[in-house]
């Protein structure tokens, strides 16, 4: 296998630099500068608290991107699968030592840093699967024991973090997962029958949900049942939307906002704010800006030789799409509320620590797209 | 080799079911971008209310309410500048520190601090507490100087009613007061306005015209965060003031009477005969409104309750009394106009007549020999009038009576404690006493006794009514637009009873002249009953009647004992009574006096009159300068 690796496997410095996507590279700093600019509105247009963390976060963790990228891709292969297990220890670890907060169980402290692995498992999941369909043969994809087997993959994290109790997360991780397997090939019939196999069982997952996961989706059905309790976020969260109308009220006028009508407005409802102040013209031109990061991230994996390269990045992207619309629809009244980040835009270490991680990835397949990984 | 191909083939799989997501993501995308035009674009409007409804509270101020101004646009019912102190909770570091210091600050009672506690308890911690409604400067001075110690505590000038002349117009104008809850539902307007603090009218005219002179509400609109918290003024819609209402009445008269009637219990009631402006109508004793604006004490209270003058009774328009002599002028006009005497009818007084077995006296003992109508006037001879009411009857005398307002209510729609009084006839007793009328009643209705029951401020109404030469006015009390010239209003009296013959009160012009004339000899004439209290200035000089009304039956051994005033128990003392109208030549004002429990009208009412003629007589002058009259719609 060496005999591939040799076309392209150790450039210099300076062809690195010239591999760069700065398209992307562009996109990703001016959407920063954009969450910087919305977490100083979210602070009452002050730096305070919020403004300064995500800044440092971002000033430590674009560096670390950086790094990353340059980095060969080829070595998140040969460690996707130590990476994976090793974020499946810490999850096994959280559950039994990690931090509390507002009912759940989903951090470890690490004194400079408060860490939430279930987050980072979203990008583990997507660098596992891409090696293990990458190493497998074609004829094996849809073979039952290839399947049983990624289900493990797939379901052990998901349950973990399920039992946090983290929906959203979960959901997420379980969604990037099979995503991997669509793209890999697994049969559209496969897809289908567990559909309906979910449809099906949907009461008896929902028997099984807690109180407060019902709430919500019984919420999300009719948010005026409970106007100033489970609806009262998404109720305000559709006034300050709706209130934005096509200009927005203005940088740092958004009144839903800094006068506490919206919850959560730093990390999960931040688009909430950003909708309000910016209106229908800004919303739109981040959906773009987001666009132009997953279109190009794609563009990457298409044109990256590989397979792994071409799995990972293919899954991010769609990954990342994944993250935004399910945010968008929840801060939009379209889907129930499940904790889910808006990518870089949400305030929360560990989200950015993992989409940061994830572009790093992208960035050096794209630097290393002309190579080949040996399977 | 082999390998690479599959590796190529796996990529045409990737590439071709990365396609079919790609696809699934334009659509997602879409469906997300048709959500925000629906919710930005579409819905703008419902949610940039609902985001208002959010952020933007109301706070309402009481309204300021209109003034009421006498004739001459003199305020007797305005707003003052009060100082009050407000604490706001949630600013308050130490409430207990606070509340000691403003105990020994202010002088509060523990009373009072437990109920700024309670009260506290009570509002959200940002809503203002009212602890004292109405400070005095040094008191407000004092707060300001310890400012700095009091955190939470905001001293707030405000407006409140305000009635200048303190009692003088009590029983007209009413007084304000915060409202019950039940005031609050009755009026919608009052509903609609309604904020603590505000005051209401509660009697008289600030209570009938409540939504004239109510205003309307300032608004402060403050922008709020999610917790209620006002974060910042975005706008003061100032209020517009109550409507002003203007009245008829004379302060410098009504204060007059405010003089004469000191530490009596009657009335005093002045009227233009022929516009029917009411100059001056004063009950005494009166009480200071503005007792009622922050609360009146327990103690004042009772004061006022327990007062035996009654200061709380509306004397002149729901005091009755008989009207005694004063009633003379329509028996003699009722004979005269039915022809069962004329003017030279003469009687003779022996000081007592006897009708079937009852003896019925006259005020003059040793009787008063031949009189004839006009003698019997001056001297308010009761034989006299014994006589002719016996021949005129009960139920001719009736619709006379009628005719000039007795038993009727002058005011009616402005004051809900109006009484209609009574002048009775032989129905009335059947139907409401179910007994038949006897003679003997007759004979004591034609003095003015008996059943007869009259308000002063019908009396006065009566007398302006004979003085103007018989024509039926309206009295009124308020001032809607440019009153009437005298020219003016005499024609347009004289005309309107040509197209309305009830408002002409009179058959023959004659009759009236007769008795206006034993009118003016009872005042001006020696032996008159108010000779003493005439002026001989024609420009002052006046005509009338006095009246002495019996409160009781006056047994044969007083008759005999023949007591002076101060013998009699009060209770039983007579009320003193006068009716008159001046200047003789070319009349223009009436009154009635009464005096509770005064004695004789010539000896306690009478003087009175002479007083109350100079001024009016002198303010007839400015009053007929007076202009700036706007229209006033009500």
């Amino acid at each position: 296998m060496f005999y591939y690796k040799r076309l392209n496997s150790d450039l210099s410095f300076i062809q690195k630099i010239k591999e760069i996507d700065y398209v992307l590279l562009i996109c990703i700093i001016l959407l920063s500068l954009i969450s910087l600019m919305v977490m100083y509105s979210t602070d009452g247009g002050d730096i305070l608290f919020h403004t300064k963390n995500h800044f440092m976060k971002l000033i430590v963790l674009f560096p670390l991107m950086l790094v990353i990228a340059f980095f060969n891709i080829k070595h998140w292969h040969t460690f996707a699968y130590v990476f994976y297990f090793l974020i499946i220890l810490l999850l096994v670890w959280v559950s039994y030592f990690g931090l509390k907060a507002s009912g759940s169980q989903r951090w470890m402290n690490l004194y400079f840093f408060v860490l939430q692995p279930s987050e980072l498992m979203k990008i583990a999941i997507i660098l596992t699967l891409a090696k293990y369909y990458h190493r497998i043969k074609i004829e094996n994809v849809n073979s039952l024991a290839s399947i049983t087997l990624v289900l493990v993959i797939i379901l052990l994290p998901t349950i973990l973090v399920i039992s946090q109790p983290d929906l959203g997360t979960s959901v997420l991780i379980a969604v990037s997962g099979l995503i991997i397997l669509w793209i890999a090939g697994v049969k559209i019939k496969y897809f289908v029958y567990s559909f309906i196999f979910g449809i099906i069982s949907l009461p008896f997952i929902i028997s099984f949900l807690k109180p407060y996961q019902k709430l919500r989706i019984l919420t999300f059905l009719d948010p005026d049942r409970d106007p100033l309790g489970a609806g009262y976020q998404i109720i305000q969260s559709k006034i300050a939307i709706g209130s934005g109308g096509f200009n927005g009220k203005g940088f740092l006028k958004g009144t839903q906002s800094y006068l506490d009508f919206l919850p959560e407005k730093h990390t999960d409802f931040i688009f909430t704010l950003f909708s309000e102040e910016f209106g229908f013209i800004g919303s739109v031109g981040l959906l773009i800006l987001y666009t132009i990061i997953i279109i190009r991230i794609i563009r990457i994996g298409a044109m990256s030789r590989s397979n792994f390269s071409k799995l990972f990045c293919f899954g991010f992207a769609f990954s990342i799409f994944i993250y935004i619309v399910v945010n968008l629809s929840m801060v939009l009244g379209l889907l129930p509320i499940v904790g889910s980040p808006l990518p870089i835009m949400s305030y929360g270490g560990s989200s950015l620590l993992a989409t940061m991680i994830g572009f790093g990835i992208v960035l050096s397949a794209k630097i290393n797209h002309r190579q080949l990984i040996a399977g | 080799m082999i390998k690479q191909n599959l590796g190529i083939r796996k990529s045409d799989v990737f590439n071709r079911r990365m396609f079919i997501l790609g696809i699934a993501k334009v659509f997602i995308l879409a469906g997300i971008v048709t959500r925000l035009f629906s919710l930005q674009i579409n819905e703008n409007k419902k949610y940039l209310t609902l985001s208002d409804k959010n952020r933007i509270r109301e706070w309402k101020l009481p309204p300021i309410r209109g003034n009421i101004v006498d004739y001459f646009g003199n305020i007797i019912a305005g707003n003052l500048k009060v100082y009050q102190l407000h604490i706001i909770p949630e600013q308050v570091e130490n409430f207990n520190y606070l509340l000691v210091r403003l105990k020994t600050l202010l002088n509060l009672s523990d009373k009072k601090i437990q109920k700024i506690t309670k009260l506290k308890n009570k509002f959200k911690p940002w809503d203002s507490i009212i602890v004292s409604e109405n400070l005095t400067w040094s008191q407000f001075l004092k707060v300001n100087n310890y400012l700095y110690d009091l955190v939470g505590v905001k001293p707030v000038m405000t407006i409140s009613r305000n009635y200048p002349f303190n009692d003088v117009y009590t029983h007209v104008l009413g007084y304000v007061s915060q409202p019950n809850q039940e005031e609050i539902i009755k009026n919608k307007i009052v509903q609609e306005r309604f904020v603590p603090g505000m005051k209401i009218g509660k009697l008289g005219l600030e209570k009938k015209f409540e939504n004239h002179l109510i205003g309307t509400n300032s608004i402060q609109r403050y922008e709020v965060n999610a917790y209620g918290k006002r974060i910042n003024q975005l706008e003061f819609q100032k209020g517009s003031q109550g409507n002003k209402i203007r009245l008829t009445l004379d302060t410098e008269v009504q204060k007059l009477s405010a003089k004469l009637l000191l530490n009596k219990a009657g009335s005093i009631s002045v009227m233009d005969i022929y516009t029917g402006d009411i100059i001056a109508m004063y009950s005494s004793p009166s009480y200071d409104p503005n007792l009622f604006l922050f609360g009146i004490s327990q103690d004042e209270w009772e004061l006022i309750r327990n007062n035996p003058l009654k200061p709380l009774i509306h004397k002149t328009i729901s005091g009755l009394y008989s009207p005694g002599s004063t009633i003379k002028p329509i028996v003699a006009l009722s004979a005269l106009e039915n022809k069962i005497i004329n003017p030279n009818f003469k009687v003779k007084c022996t000081g007592k007549t006897e009708l079937y077995g009852q003896t019925f006296h006259c005020w003059k003992e040793k009787g008063h020999g031949f009189v004839s109508l006009k003698n019997a006037m001056k001297q308010s001879c009761d034989t006299y009038f014994y006589e002719i009411a016996r021949l005129l009857g009960v139920d001719r005398l009736n619709i006379t009576a009628k005719k000039f307002g007795l038993g009727e209510k002058v005011l009616g729609k402005y004051f809900d404690n109006e009484k209609q009084g009574l002048f009775p006839n032989t129905s009335w007793k059947k139907n409401n006493l179910g007994r038949g009328w006897v003679l003997g009643e007759t004979l004591i209705t034609g003095i003015g006794q008996g059943y007869t029951q009259t308000t002063p401020l019908q009396l006065c109404l009566m007398t302006a009514q004979i003085a103007n030469g018989g024509y039926k006015i309206k009295p009124k009390i308020l001032v809607n637009n440019k009153p009437l010239s005298l020219e003016q209003a005499k024609n347009s009296m004289k005309f309107d009873s040509l197209h309305s013959p009830n408002l002409k009160l009179f058959d023959d012009p004659k009759n009236i002249k007769i008795i206006q004339e034993a009118m003016f000899s009872s005042t001006n004439e020696i032996y008159g009953t108010s000779y003493k209290s005439r002026i001989d200035d024609p420009k002052y000089q006046f005509a009338g009647k006095t009246g002495t009304s019996q409160v009781k039956r006056i047994s044969k051994r007083e008759r005999e004992l023949d007591l002076k005033l101060e013998q009699i128990p009060y209770k039983d003392r007579d009320h003193a009574l006068y009716v008159a109208y001046g200047p003789y030549i070319n009349p223009r004002y009436a009154l009635s006096i009464i005096v509770e429990h005064g004695g004789s009208g010539s000896k306690a009412a009478a003087p009175m009159a002479k007083e109350l003629f100079k001024l009016i007589i002198d303010r007839d002058k400015l009053r007929k300068k007076q202009s700036n009259f706007e229209d006033i719609n009500i």
